[in-house]
């Protein structure tokens, strides 16, 4: 096969007729074409894997006992419940809005879940989907102030914030904490429940033939077309590389008490919310609704409904994030939701790279994102360092994630890929 | 698909009545914006509106898309009459606006764009079928669009003006109106949207264009219809003066522009004499 055969054999495709524009047809066009992307500032990922290794290489020197398995299992616990939450903020940053109150819908179903679960006698089920629902409806009333009272989600979400905060208090009364029982599914699930090793490697596994089947197909469909598609060598490469890193990461967990359920379930939402993001007609107004409004309005786009599924997935999750940190902690108490639960789910959504500008962004940032904060929290916490500093260096963090979200975002103007 | 030859001569006569107007009044409260307008748009043809500002030129096209409603006045459409209430029901007909502002998604790529709002499949956005169509239409229209995987934000000025009426050629519309489609294009840009006028005339489409620039105008219409405060002031052929058409928008021998026409050329027979 010589240069030339090959050379006349992709000019015939479709979309591959301009001469004036290169395209990355072998491996070191590939990595070509990824240093000119990051050199116009359109970074995807990189700088939280950049930041994560700085992280892990500084607290793994600092205490050798940050990377070792049992602390990442304890990690991933952690990172579950504000992971959840995270998600729904990617939601509400896609169409360029913000939800301030996540963190005191959080507290606030975990006071309900107590309330109604232990106090009550209800059947856990229908106390969690009441919090669900409940949540659902915080979503849909900031989504009605927006819509059609024009107030700014800032300011309803800030006001919602304090409501729902004090909603929580009035909830849990004089007592100050309800402890929900131990043994129980839900404080289980939130504390112990592993995958056995069988299941955690089989969805590893899965999660890269998904990956090579998915590639596999859209290539042959698109050779079909007469479009440009990827070859088989390098789909088989992506996949092997998804396996191999994710049965790397399953077995080392497995040496400490395994793969949690809820990380499990987070992972799975995550994948959910990628593809209704990615590949839905739903997800593509969102991302029209966050770039240009008035063009998505124009274009037929129901802007308003947008806006409500937004703002009520952003809540919904963040209710479910609380009953999630309930379980975590066995108990819903006052401070449930409160100091940087709700900073932490916002700053993890932006560090995983979703602009605060809206329009841009991804379901798997809110999942590397969480992991950067929580390694933060629990590597501190490790350094046995207190609060108040725990505080200031997440601050820091989150003021370089969003300075390096602008600077990009203006080297991608200059570059004509804003 | 189209030669220089059908771009340089239009159709031996104009195709089939596409759109008539008649007696179009609009008033907003005491202005009457529109006052007894008629039009007539032909299939293959290509109708300037020109005007000055105010002379009701963007009032009438926003009639036609369906944002405003006329007061009174008769619209036919395809030979039937119709009431454009809404952006939905003009679009439904067949009546695509490519409006000034072009209301693209820089974040998106441009099959995105060409497809936003009317994204096939919507569970499962068919990537490859929109990708095709989107191909076949920038095709059809000659653009030079290197990459439709690319975001909008990386395009020229001409090209996304290219994107925005392969957008509104999507639904195969019979008549598309054009909202000032060179202003702010740079000399070579200009060029590329008045061959794109041009191409889409030669698909059998009605177009109507508005704009600013009387050399623009000449260049690409086959009737250029002049309204002055709100009312119908002359049609003309493409062959028109200058002076004829300024005169027709202006509504006088005597204005600002041939004043300055005259001054600058006194001086020059002037300079000449010296």
């Amino acid at each position: 096969m010589t240069d030339d055969t090959q050379r006349v054999s992709t000019a015939r495709l479709l979309d591959r007729r301009d001469e004036r524009v290169a395209h990355a047809d072998t491996l070191s066009g590939t990595i070509g074409a990824f240093v000119d992307r990051v050199r116009s500032g359109d970074l995807g990922s990189l700088p939280v894997v950049v930041g994560l290794l700085i992280i892990c290489t500084a607290f793994q020197s600092l205490n050798p006992v940050f990377l070792a398995p049992d602390n990442l299992v304890n990690l991933l616990f952690d990172c579950s419940t504000v992971g959840v939450i995270s998600l729904g903020i990617v939601c509400v940053l896609m169409v360029g809005e913000i939800d301030l109150s996540v963190g005191s819908v959080s507290g606030f179903s975990s006071a309900l879940i107590g309330v109604l679960w232990v106090n009550q006698d209800w059947p856990v089920a229908v106390a969690v989907v009441t919090a669900l629902v409940l949540g659902a409806s915080i979503g849909a009333l900031y989504a009605f102030l927006f819509n059609r009272l024009g107030m700014p989600s800032f300011v309803s979400t800030l006001s919602g914030l304090l409501a729902w905060l004090g909603l929580q208090l009035y909830l849990l009364g004089s007592s100050g904490s309800i402890n929900l029982p131990y043994g129980s599914p839900l404080v289980n699930f939130g504390q112990m429940l592993v995958m056995p090793p069988i299941v955690s490697y089989t969805l590893a596994a899965l999660a890269g033939v998904v990956v090579f089947a998915t590639g596999y197909r859209m290539a042959a469909r698109r050779r079909a077309a007469g479009l440009s598609a990827s070859t088989l060598s390098r789909l088989l490469l992506k996949a092997a590389l998804v396996i191999v890193v994710l049965e790397f990461i399953v077995y080392y967990l497995n040496l400490a008490r395994g793969v949690p359920w809820m990380f499990g379930l987070f992972v799975g939402l995550c994948v959910v919310m990628n593809y209704a993001l990615k590949r839905t007609k739903w997800g593509r107004s969102m991302s029209a609704v966050g770039g240009n409004r008035e063009a998505a309005r124009r274009a037929g786009i129901n802007v308003r409904q947008i806006h409500m599924t937004a703002f009520m997935l952003c809540s919904t999750l963040a209710a479910a994030g609380g009953i999630l940190g309930a379980a975590r902690l066995a108990s819903s108490s006052q401070q449930a939701g409160t100091g940087d639960v709700n900073l932490n789910a916002i700053a993890a959504a932006v560090i995983g790279g979703t602009s605060l500008f809206g329009g841009r962004g991804s379901a798997y940032s809110a999942l590397l994102g969480i992991i950067v904060i929580q390694s933060i929290a629990s590597g501190l916490t490790l350094l046995d360092l207190s609060s108040s500093l725990r505080y200031m260096i997440t601050g820091a963090v989150l003021a370089v994630a969003v300075i390096v979200d602008s600077l990009a975002r203006r080297s991608r103007v200059s570059h004509g890929r804003a | 698909m189209s030669t220089s030859s059908d771009v340089d001569h239009p159709q031996e006569g104009p195709g089939k009545l596409v759109l008539k107007l008649r007696g179009i009044s609009k008033n907003f409260g005491a202005v009457s914006a529109l006052a007894d307008v008629d039009l007539d748009v032909h299939a293959g043809e290509v109708v300037a509106l020109v005007g000055d500002n105010g002379a009701g030129k963007s009032t009438l096209v926003k009639i036609l898309a369906g944002v405003h409603q006329p007061t009174s006045g008769t619209i036919d459409f395809d030979g039937e009459h119709v009431v454009l209430s809404d952006p939905a029901t003009a679009l439904g007909l067949g009546i695509a606006t490519v409006f000034q502002d072009l209301a693209l998604c820089e974040n998106l790529d441009v099959v995105a764009n060409i497809f936003l709002g009317r994204e096939l499949n919507p569970v499962r956005l068919d990537e490859v079928s929109m990708e095709i169509r989107a191909w076949t239409l920038l095709n059809e229209l000659s653009a030079r669009i290197p990459s439709v995987r690319e975001p909008v934000a990386s395009l020229s000025g001409g090209q996304r003006q290219t994107v925005a009426i392969a957008r509104s050629l999507l639904t195969e519309p019979k008549l598309i109106l054009l909202d000032e489609p060179t202003a702010a294009l740079g000399v070579a840009q200009t060029a590329e949207v008045l061959d794109l006028i041009e191409r889409v005339r030669a698909r059998g489409l009605g177009v109507i264009v508005i704009s600013h620039n009387m050399e623009d105008v000449r260049a690409v219409a086959d009737r250029i219809v002049v309204l002055r405060l709100g009312r119908n002031n002359g049609e003309f052929g493409p062959d028109v003066s200058n002076q004829d058409l300024v005169t027709a928008i202006t509504g006088a021998d005597e204005n600002s522009v041939s004043r300055r026409a005259s001054r600058r050329g006194m001086q020059q027979s002037r300079e000449a004499l010296i």
